[in-house]
């Protein structure tokens, strides 16, 4: 190839090749398998199937299906979280600076990371499901296709909330740092505890919180209860203010020479 | 998008043309006014010890970093262009590897992001001598398979200019041997190549040309030859009391000489001839013959840059 006639990759080299050699890479991280695959899963079982869950009527299924679509929103909360925070770890390893040397535009590596996310995080949704129609988990035929469409397109908040803590973050353990603070924030958006058994002070907070706004929208399709619009503000405010955030960090980032 | 160079083949660029550049990092001055220009096929050292802005220069011909005053251009562009069009690629330093990837894996990821077939993957794998450990994970693989790695993925875009920064440094012997014959072989085939380093023997036997710098500037730039005739020889050291200058020339084999009160030195080739002198027709004692290293070289360069 002489000087004169090279190009450039279409799409700033945002490739399906890539991502298929990334999603290889982040299977084989035990920890990120475990904590999306297999940690929703385990807690359905444990706090979804009781013989009371089971017989206990909600909308068109049972409690236990309840459970288990908070626990998808859950699993694809700790999915997309934990592929928007893979930036931590390839910027603590210099990979990012690796990067500047190729072709791929930053914004194509952003997209690359949110793609990735996404498909992790629909794993994680299906995982849960199918253990959850394998373990006794009643829903109507619709709720199970939509509520797992919303658990997973919600999601994208924490894709957001992932890149965003993935620049502010230096760390390579960065899941470390996010486990716990996604738990907390999954009992205050009553992702765990109804967010009426909670007291109504804390309910009114609870509706603020970034995890609220995605399960009430999951659990719709089910339960047909509570505010619609107000979930959906929620998401797309969180979703803006985390993105806004993963800007912010990502031109600092990139500005640095 | 489509980034061609202009069809006037009359005016052909400079492979690198640096002109009066200066980097600073707050009251440090990396570079300090570098003016370069390398043409196509050159091998070129560029020779420093730690510190003189070797890499900071290297950084500066990558986009890396943008210099404070001055141009930075590559093949007639500017570097951040010529490195995504795979004009230019390097070997860092410190340039990092994903420890969870194969050795195959970040091949091949480098071939999509620069538009390259699997085979090209391949190809690159083999002329860096991975294809046994291809397989392996990077995390796995000794300091110099990382380095042939970060060599395979420099080839990938199949560059006009491969840059090399401290290439060798952390490597064993073997290693060193190992990665400079898969350059070696590649260089054969007429691609520009500089390299930073700060062992002279490297330099010696690689490069055309070697660029010498100090505290950011250039400090002499020549050929091989000329940078081994400089840097090679011995000095012999004596007290011989009431010696003088023209007397110490005259003595066969001596190419300079000087004399600090009692202390006369005397550099040439062959220290042997000189010290048989020195002990057999003069009243010369306490003889102490050195080699000159690199770093008298750099002395005597930039002893010979503050006297201009």
């Amino acid at each position: 190839m002489t000087v004169m006639t090279r190009t450039l990759p279409r799409f700033g080299g945002f490739s399906l090749g890539m991502i298929k050699l990334e999603l290889r890479r982040m299977l084989r991280n035990k920890r990120t398998v475990i904590f999306t695959l297999v940690f929703p899963a385990v807690f359905f079982l444990l706090f979804g199937t009781s013989a009371d869950y089971k017989t206990e009527r909600v909308g068109g299924g049972n409690l236990t299906g309840y459970v288990l679509i908070s626990m998808a929103v859950y699993g694809a909360m700790l999915s997309t979280t934990s592929g928007g925070a893979m930036v931590a770890v390839e910027r603590a390893a210099g990979w990012s600076r690796q990067l500047r040397l190729t072709p791929l535009r930053p914004y194509a590596y952003i997209a690359t990371k949110i793609v990735i996310a996404m498909i992790i995080g629909a794993v994680s949704v299906v995982v849960a499901f199918a253990v959850g129609a394998a373990s006794g988990a009643q829903l109507p035929a619709s709720a199970w296709i939509l509520c797992g469409l919303l658990a997973w397109v919600c999601a994208l908040v924490f894709a957001a909330f992932g890149l965003f803590m993935g620049y502010l973050l230096p760390s390579e353990n960065v899941m470390q740092i996010l486990g716990p603070v996604l738990a907390v924030l999954s009992f205050a958006g009553g992702l765990f505890v109804p967010v009426d058994q909670l007291g109504s002070t804390f309910a009114t907070i609870a509706e603020f919180t970034p995890v609220y706004g995605v399960g009430e929208l999951a659990r719709y399709p089910l339960t047909h209860d509570g505010n619609l619009w107000l979930a959906a503000l929620n998401v797309i405010v969180w979703t803006a203010l985390f993105a806004a955030g993963a800007m912010w960090r990502f031109r600092r980032d990139t500005a640095r020479v | 998008m489509t980034l061609t160079a202009s069809p006037d083949i009359t005016t052909a660029p400079a492979a690198v043309e640096l002109d009066g550049v200066i980097k600073r990092f707050g009251a440090v001055t990396a570079v300090d006014g570098v003016s370069l220009t390398i043409r196509p096929g050159e091998v070129v050292a560029l020779l420093g010890p730690n510190g003189a802005g070797k890499t900071t220069t290297v950084d500066m011909l990558l986009g890396l970093a943008q210099p404070n005053e001055g141009s930075v251009r590559v093949y007639g562009r500017a570097p951040h262009e010529a490195v995504q069009l795979g004009l230019v690629s390097a070997v860092m330093q410190t340039g990092a590897l994903l420890k969870d990837y194969t050795v195959e894996e970040t091949v091949r990821l480098t071939a999509v992001l620069f538009g390259r077939s699997r085979a090209d993957a391949e190809a690159a794998l083999r002329r860096a001598g991975l294809t046994e450990v291809a397989g392996r994970l990077v995390g796995k693989c000794s300091g110099g398979q990382q380095q042939r790695l970060r060599f395979a993925m420099a080839l990938l875009p199949d560059p006009e200019l491969l840059i090399l920064d401290e290439p060798t440094t952390g490597m064993d012997v073997g290693g060193r041997h190992e990665f400079w014959s898969a350059i070696r072989e590649d260089t054969n085939r007429g691609r520009t190549v500089i390299f930073a380093t700060h062992y002279l023997e490297e330099a010696d036997a690689y490069a055309d040309r070697v660029v010498f710098v100090r505290r950011g500037r250039i400090v002499a730039d020549g050929t091989a030859a000329e940078v081994k005739a400089m840097a090679s020889g011995r000095t012999v050291r004596a007290t011989l009391p009431g010696a003088i200058e023209a007397d110490l020339t005259a003595i066969a084999g001596v190419d300079r000489a000087e004399v600090r009160g009692e202390t006369v030195l005397l550099h040439g080739n062959d220290s042997d001839e000189i010290a048989r002198y020195l002990l057999t027709r003069t009243a010369a004692r306490d003889l102490e013959i050195t080699s000159r290293n690199l770093e008298d070289a750099f002395l005597a360069l930039t002893a010979d840059e503050e006297t201009k």
